[in-house]
């Protein structure tokens, strides 16, 4: 579980994350939410220490993160797995080389044992084939497999995902939600993902945190996001033509049900 | 101005303690090396060769042109060939030009690692990224950098000998005599270890500007060309020190 404590961030004397407080659960896919230059990014970054929050408290599993010296933030980064936006491969590195790396650099097996948890990662994916290639061969949604499999090559507690879904196909965009999901039940892995995709939202919301003008301005689930008197989030959830329609049919059919 | 230039020295120190830490890795760090000792040093052997073989051949033409005097002997253009390449070309000129090509080259990697997030991959695995990225490369390039100076001296020399063997201007007899009278073994080190300094310059300061590129595309472009500029005006200056210090 990862715990933030009104967790504060500013730029040049702007504010931009204000007293934010969220709990992240184990286990479970937990999803930060928000428009466009809302601070969920920042306040990822936050968590994961590639910004440092002028105020408030983070912690993992209990353990004081924005308290650690450098050699404790280590030992935890190598409990930690992210995913980029961009899935920052190694342009230098073929699929597997980019996998594999994780346990190169800190694993303790031998190099046959690295090759095998290589291969079941990327196989774990769905990625048999792609081995040898390289990620400017391979199309945007196979880079995102790569990314997870090189993410989930150390067996993380923890695991990261800042818009998972960016520039991918709706169609795509699902199955990588679902490995999301899947692969955060099999591991009982701590799995926070930061994105604006009401698909995600609706698929694997198990806990939501939404964030709006760096405030957390509401923390429900895919269940009751619907039933939210939130009008930032209403606002949010409901800016599609396609979730307006979704509403306005749900009101009817609950004024019917009613009559 | 000088507030801006003394952080930037500041933050250019720290980066550079970051830097010079001992790798995560010594196995990898040692694959990395040789990597780098490729793709900085061996694949700069072609623009070495050639430019030292064409600015060879214009000195040594340029030499016997403007030293027309009968109090000076014919043997002078090979001896002021060799001294002008040993002493000058081959490590400050020719570093120069591999600021443009290798300096340019560590900052557009770099900067394009930190713009698409690989840089911050690094980081989050508890990678050391600085150590891990431009270590090798500082090493590599400056353990390699000796090859290619003595390399353009003998290219240099060499191309002077083409034009005393395929024009009328000099004797091959009188060229060759001139490259070997009154050497001065201290020169060539002289070359070396000033592009040991250079390399260490090229490197580290092509490397920072990469490291610290904020945006995207445009500024990779930008940090590219501040490093190649950086990078002369700290190379000339180096030169001047450094020629102080060594042949005072």
């Amino acid at each position: 579980m990862i715990e933030a404590k009104d967790v504060s961030k500013w730029f040049d004397g702007v504010q931009v994350l204000h007293d934010i407080s969220a709990t992240f659960e184990t286990g479970k896919t937990n999803l930060i939410i928000g428009q466009s230059g809302s601070g969920k990014t920042v306040f990822m970054k936050c968590l994961i220490g590639l910004l440092t929050p002028e105020e408030g408290e983070i912690f993992y599993d209990g353990r004081p993160f924005t308290k650690m010296n450098a050699q404790q933030r280590k030992q935890l980064r190598e409990e930690i797995g992210m995913l980029f936006q961009g899935s920052a491969l190694f342009d230098n590195k073929t699929v597997l080389g980019n996998v594999i790396f994780p346990l190169e650099m800190f694993g303790k097996m031998t190099k046959e044992e690295r090759l095998e948890r290589a291969n079941f990662c990327i196989k774990r994916v769905g990625l048999e084939n792609a081995n040898d290639k390289y990620p400017s061969e391979i199309s945007g949604g196979m880079q995102k497999r790569v990314a997870i499999a090189r993410a989930i090559a150390m067996n993380p507690r923890y695991l990261f995902c800042d818009e998972p879904n960016s520039g991918l196909d709706p169609r795509t965009s699902i199955l990588i939600d679902e490995l999301l999901s899947d692969i955060t039940h099999e591991y009982g892995m701590t799995t926070v993902i930061n994105t604006h995709d009401m698909n995600s939202v609706l698929g694997i919301g198990e806990n939501i945190i939404f964030i709006n003008k760096g405030h957390c301005d509401w923390q429900g689930n895919d269940k009751n996001i619907f039933r939210s008197e939130s009008k930032s989030l209403n606002d949010f959830v409901f800016a599609s033509q396609l979730f307006q329609n979704v509403k306005q049919y749900l009101e009817t059919q609950y004024k019917d049900s009613k009559e | 101005m000088l507030v801006s230039y003394t952080q930037s020295f500041g933050k250019y120190c720290i980066f550079l303690s970051q830097v010079f830490r001992a790798p995560d890795k010594w196995s990898v760090f040692g694959k990395s090396m040789i990597f780098e000792i490729n793709k900085l040093g061996v694949n700069s052997i072609p623009l070495v060769i050639i430019i030292s073989i064409f600015i060879g051949a214009v000195i040594c033409i340029q030499m016997q042109l403007n030293i027309v005097s009968p109090l000076i002997p014919s043997y002078s253009t090979g001896m002021a060939t060799r001294e002008i390449l040993l002493l000058e070309f081959s490590s400050s000129i020719l570093s120069l030009i591999l600021a443009g090509k290798v300096g340019s080259n560590i900052a557009s990697e770099i900067g394009t690692m930190r713009v698409t997030e690989q840089i911050d991959a690094l980081d989050i695995m508890g990678i050391n990224s600085a150590n891990f990225i431009v270590l090798p490369k500082i090493i590599g390039f400056v353990l390699f950098v000796p090859v290619l100076c003595i390399l353009s001296m003998f290219m240099g020399l060499f191309g002077g000998y083409l034009i005393a063997q395929f024009t009328t201007m000099l004797s091959v007899e009188k060229y060759i005599y001139g490259i070997q009278t009154f050497f001065d073994e201290w020169y060539v080190w002289y070359g070396i270890i000033k592009t040991y300094f250079f390399a260490f310059i090229i490197t580290s300061v092509a490397a920072y500007y990469g490291y610290y590129v904020k945006g995207g595309a445009l500024e990779v472009g930008k940090a590219s060309t501040n490093a190649v500029v950086s990078s002369s005006i700290l190379i000339l200056l180096a030169d001047v020190i450094l020629t102080k210090l060594l042949l005072q």
